[in-house]
């Protein structure tokens, strides 16, 4: 287990794209290592997944593959990583998510050995626990067939493993709808903590068997449903933005268990990640419009070591199939990145991508580089992972509180009032977790979640 | 009177014991059921819609404001039934077979029960012959739900499925998710298509013509 205290980053213009303390070798790249690499995603097109349209999966994969690959080499992008996210059937049948990795990885070598395509892959099986409601952690069919998925497709090619993982999501889902700063905090930093240090174990165990590398996870199922949320006019995005800074401990578990990065590319808590582990990050921003859209298009670049496109389906578009253009658009977005580096204005790019979103939203002022690092700072100066993630809360509002005068934040009337809510309900959380457990857990409804699950004992 | 209008604002203030205490004494000045849950409760969460299209508030304060007008409804039913006043229209809403994600449709059965209908949550990866079943058990709308590229075909079968059992002409069928469009409801034969949940609302209201 590695212990994180302090800041592998401590001064701002050491928290900048393409350049981390511990950049990781791969497939011939060398992620944070002075170069942006693309990382592209894609998926199938509207289709059902069965016995009978595999074949055509596979032609279909096949096909993204080569066509993005190529577009990458007549590019002539330094690197490549491809991201196979496996769909919830390619995971529950573990023996088709080997399949389509083996397919990707001989396409990557393919291209490698005719065109000196330099590449890695990334394979992301889905939390298939998320399925069955509430949803078993640690035991089940859904678990083992994961568990599978990651070996095998560790065995048929995949340089990198990684997850989205949604442990506490069951309880998360309904205080995001219901403003309940301690549900969010139990969820995030009680049950989401306690499952990904057990989740992660086994990930670890898998990569160190199968000589592949633990990449990283993300709170997706936390911070970007609550960013769609507000994007909607549906949460404020104060919380928004206080619940991304709350995913920070989270997340920070996967590396404290053995993972080493690059974190997943919709781990928008990423910077604060690469700030505390010296490890590098993926984030995706303006290129990821074709799977949602973000008030932090720019401003993600900031400290991004891969820059990547989140998911697009295999569509045909003027331009060409959809996974080959974002391909276009990743290619060329690093390469503005990577000149800015050999000409040393990295920095200079980087102020401008920060100053370009930073006052317009609060989900993007908490990704400013300065307060990235305030924040990362104040978190890992607390003990535990529960503690990590109340400090998160109160340290987000209070930089909150401060930018509108300073940082010129434009907030509602609306939102502002929020602001002071979530404020008074941060006042409130008790330092001790056991006492805040028991509060919590008397609370909610216990239909929704397994707490022997957790590690809490069912006595509670 | 005072109490309509108070009533109105204890709902709209998320105050569930007041709106209670209104009704209550409501009911003891002889206003009429249908009254108060028409002009006090229903009134009430229009208001609350108008407000959250206005971004004047969030769902958070509509979840409370929902809850007083559920815990005041409460107090109203029995009155309610005894005088046979009828919901809006029923509503039966599920997540499609194969697809676990629920906010959404969370969001829009809140919302249609803040709007006066009545709301069968089937809950999430639903197969088609529990929709069909909720239209035998009385269902006048069936919405469906679906986030991915990969589940959204299920909402054909449901179509399919619900003709198939003769049922199609006594349901009006709505359709939502991220990847659905309102091209994707008309080819799989479905009445309406919302891309949000206030949307949502505005349409069933127009295809049970209330």
């Amino acid at each position: 287990m590695e212990q994180y205290d302090g800041l592998r980053i401590s001064r701002t213009d050491d928290l900048v794209f393409g350049r981390c303390p511990r950049p990781l070798r791969v497939g011939g790249l060398v992620i944070g290592g002075g170069i942006v690499y693309p990382e592209l995603n894609f998926t199938l097109p509207p289709m059902a997944i069965t016995e009978a349209t595999m074949p055509e999966i596979r032609d279909e994969y096949r096909q993204m593959a080569d066509e993005a690959c190529s577009r990458a080499a007549a590019l002539e992008v330094p690197g490549l990583v491809l991201e196979l996210e496996l769909l919830p059937e390619l995971t529950r049948e573990p023996e088709w998510g080997a399949e389509i990795t083996a397919i990707l990885r001989e396409r990557l070598d393919a291209h490698r050995a005719s065109r000196g395509l330099v590449s890695a892959l990334r394979v992301t099986p889905s939390d298939l626990r998320d399925f069955v409601r509430p949803p078993l952690m640690r035991t089940g069919e859904e678990w083992e067939h994961m568990m599978r998925s990651f070996d095998l497709c560790a065995q048929a090619g995949a340089d990198m493993l990684a997850i989205e993982s949604t442990g506490g999501k069951e309880i998360h889902d309904d205080a995001l709808l219901n403003g309940d700063l301690p549900g969010a905090l139990f969820a995030l930093g009680v049950l989401g903590c306690r499952d990904m240090a057990f989740l992660w174990d086994m990930i670890v165990d898998v990569t160190t068997r199968r000589h592949v590398i633990a990449a990283g996870d993300t709170a997706c199922g936390f911070g970007n449903t609550a960013m769609m949320l507000a994007d909607g006019g549906f949460i404020p995005r104060i919380w928004a933005a206080v619940i991304r800074v709350m995913t920070v401990p989270r997340s920070l578990v996967a590396y404290e268990r053995g993972a080493v990065g690059p974190s997943k590319d919709c781990a928008y808590e990423g910077p604060f990640l690469k700030a505390i582990t010296g490890y590098p990050i993926a984030m995706e921003g303006a290129e990821a419009a074709c799977a949602h859209p973000s008030p932090v298009g720019n401003i993600a670049k900031a400290a991004a070591d891969l820059w990547s496109n989140e998911s697009v389906q295999n569509v045909k578009l003027l331009g060409g199939m959809a996974p080959t253009v974002s391909m276009e658009q990743l290619a060329y977005a690093t390469r503005l990145m990577n000149v800015a580096s050999a000409n040393d204005k990295a920095v200079e790019l980087r102020d401008w991508l920060v100053e370009s979103d930073a006052a317009l939203d609060p989900q993007a002022y908490i990704l400013r580089p300065d307060v990235v690092l305030g924040l990362a700072a104040e978190i890992v100066a607390e003990p535990t992972p529960y503690r990590r993630t109340r400090r998160a809360a109160l340290a987000a509002l209070q930089a909150l509180r401060g930018a509108a005068g300073e940082a010129g934040l434009t907030m509602s009337r609306a939102e502002q009032r929020w602001l002071t809510r979530l404020s008074e309900q941060a006042e409130q959380l008790p330092e001790d977790e056991d006492s805040f457990i028991d509060e919590v857990v008397s609370q909610i409804d216990r239909q929704k979640v397994h707490l022997d699950q957790y590690d809490l004992t069912a006595v509670r | 009177m005072t109490i309509i209008p108070e009533l109105r604002e204890a709902v709209i203030d998320g105050r569930a014991k007041l709106a209670v205490t209104m009704v209550t004494q409501g009911l003891e000045q002889g206003i009429p059921a249908e009254t108060l849950l028409q002009d006090g409760l229903i009134a009430a969460m229009k208001e609350v819609g108008q407000l959250f299209e206005e971004h004047e508030i969030y769902v958070p304060e509509m979840l409370v404001a929902a809850r007083a007008m559920n815990a005041a409804v409460d107090v109203l039913k029995p009155q309610l039934v005894e005088h046979a006043v009828k919901s809006s229209g029923t509503v039966a809403i599920g997540t499609v077979q194969g697809d676990l994600h629920d906010i959404g449709k969370n969001l829009v059965a809140m919302m249609l029960k803040g709007s006066g209908f009545e709301v069968v949550d089937l809950g999430t990866d639903v197969p088609p012959e529990r929709f069909v079943d909720a239209i035998r058990a009385g269902a006048d709308v069936v919405a469906m739900s679906a986030l991915l590229t990969t589940t959204m075909t299920s909402m054909k079968e449901v179509v399919e499925a619900i003709s198939l059992a003769g049922l199609r002409d006594r349901v009006r069928i709505i359709v939502g998710g991220a990847p659905i469009t309102a091209r994707y409801a008309t080819e799989i034969g479905a009445d309406g298509y919302a891309p949000d949940a206030s949307k949502a609302v505005r349409k069933v209201r127009e295809l049970l013509t209330v």
